[in-house]
């Protein structure tokens, strides 16, 4: 038998993808941004999205990726899944990111983004009705995440904690 | 101004300038702080996607301690003062005398150390700007954070990414500071945002893109 090396599927800022088991899909560096996976209990197939954004109404330029924001996101990374045969019905969430970084005392909305980009997401996911199974949100440190498909489990790590499963 | 491809040779060139005069003043001012010699590259400046600039630091996940201030007023954007944390741990200990405290581990003295250290070099950093432009220049309270790079360099593209997917990055880097064994390199970072363009090529001439 020959060997097989898993792939892992590296998605960047503001970015989507989907990945088949036996490869992995991850994501680094999230800060204020939301990592969020999709995926079903019946096929090896998950997807992952960046947000780094929590609304498209917020967008001052007319093309933009639609991984950037919350709702334009998800749309376009439910229907991926579903080119690939992924019934939308039976999709499930887990979620990590939504830090605040820096700890600044300021009327700018955008130093607390990572809040309402949790609540963006959530928002969009209830609209859906894609249950949230998991989420590590939050707190003001940066994660990077690995969603291992065969067993449902996304890897969180961190700096100060290290690695967590959920 | 968000189409950066209508920004030619002289555009760049002028923002290289303006990098070149900010961290001058910052390394000037570091030499005085640790009363060593400092030495500075040429800056780079770079229109790059999210992910691209992060690169330029190692990656997403690479740990690097930063002082972050935002900077409002006829110029406005983000900027970064970044250095592995070993080095932070060096230059608060250069700057407090005591080998026993560092950044690295959250000791709260060496951490002001350090937030202070990055409050005078990007103060002078951007005074330079303003001096330079005679644009109005109001900078934040510093922020200090120890953590991935990716994680901290996003909320300086927040304001940026609402109208682009690429940023332009004036980027110089600190090396060579005398009487250290190591080569130490400190990383700036200025991230415009896209609508203060205008107001710097206008303030220095440059004809309008």
């Amino acid at each position: 038998m020959s060997q097989q090396v898993a792939e892992v599927i590296k998605v960047g800022i503001a970015d989507l993808n989907i990945a088949e088991h036996p490869e992995t899909i991850m994501t680094a560096g999230l800060g204020s941004c939301v990592g969020l996976i999709l995926y079903d209990n019946f096929s090896n197939i998950a997807g992952l999205l960046h947000v780094m954004l929590p609304d498209s109404t917020m967008a001052r330029n007319q093309s933009f990726k639609e991984g950037k924001f919350a709702d334009t996101g998800i749309k376009a990374l439910i229907e991926m899944l579903e080119r690939k045969g992924v019934r939308r019905t039976n999709l499930k969430a887990k979620m990590a990111g939504g830090a605040q970084m820096f700890n600044v005392n300021s009327n700018n909305e955008m130093m607390k983004i990572g809040s309402r980009n949790i609540e963006a997401v959530k928002k969009q996911l209830e609209e859906y009705r894609i249950p949230i199974v998991a989420e590590d949100v939050g707190g003001n440190r940066g994660r990077t995440i690995e969603f291992l498909i065969d067993q449902s489990t996304l890897k969180v790590r961190t700096i100060q904690e290290g690695v967590t499963y959920i | 101004m968000q189409d950066y491809e209508q920004f030619q040779r002289i555009h760049l060139d002028v923002l290289k300038e303006i990098g070149n005069i900010g961290a001058g003043n910052a390394a000037t001012a570091l030499s005085s702080l640790i009363n060593r010699k400092v030495q500075m590259t040429v800056p780079i400046v770079n229109i790059v996607s999210f992910d691209e600039m992060m690169m330029e630091v190692g990656g997403k996940d690479e740990v690097q301690a930063a002082v972050f201030v935002q900077a409002t007023g006829d110029l406005s954007g983000s900027m970064f003062f970044m250095v592995p944390p070993e080095e932070a741990d060096l230059f608060s200990q250069l700057m407090i005398g005591d080998q026993s405290k560092t950044v690295s581990n959250g000791d709260e003295l060496a951490t002001s150390a350090f937030l202070e250290l990055g409050n005078i070099l990007t103060g002078s950093y951007l005074r330079a700007l303003s001096d330079f432009t005679s644009l109005e220049v109001v900078q934040s309270v510093p922020q200090v954070a120890i953590d991935m790079v990716g994680a901290m360099l996003t909320q300086g593209l927040l304001e940026i990414s609402v109208s682009s997917d690429q940023a332009i990055m004036i980027e110089t880097v600190l090396h060579d500071i005398e009487g250290m064994k190591r080569e130490i390199r400190g990383h700036f970072f200025l991230l415009p945002n896209p609508e203060t363009y205008t107001s710097i090529f206008e303030s220095l001439g440059v004809n309008q893109l």
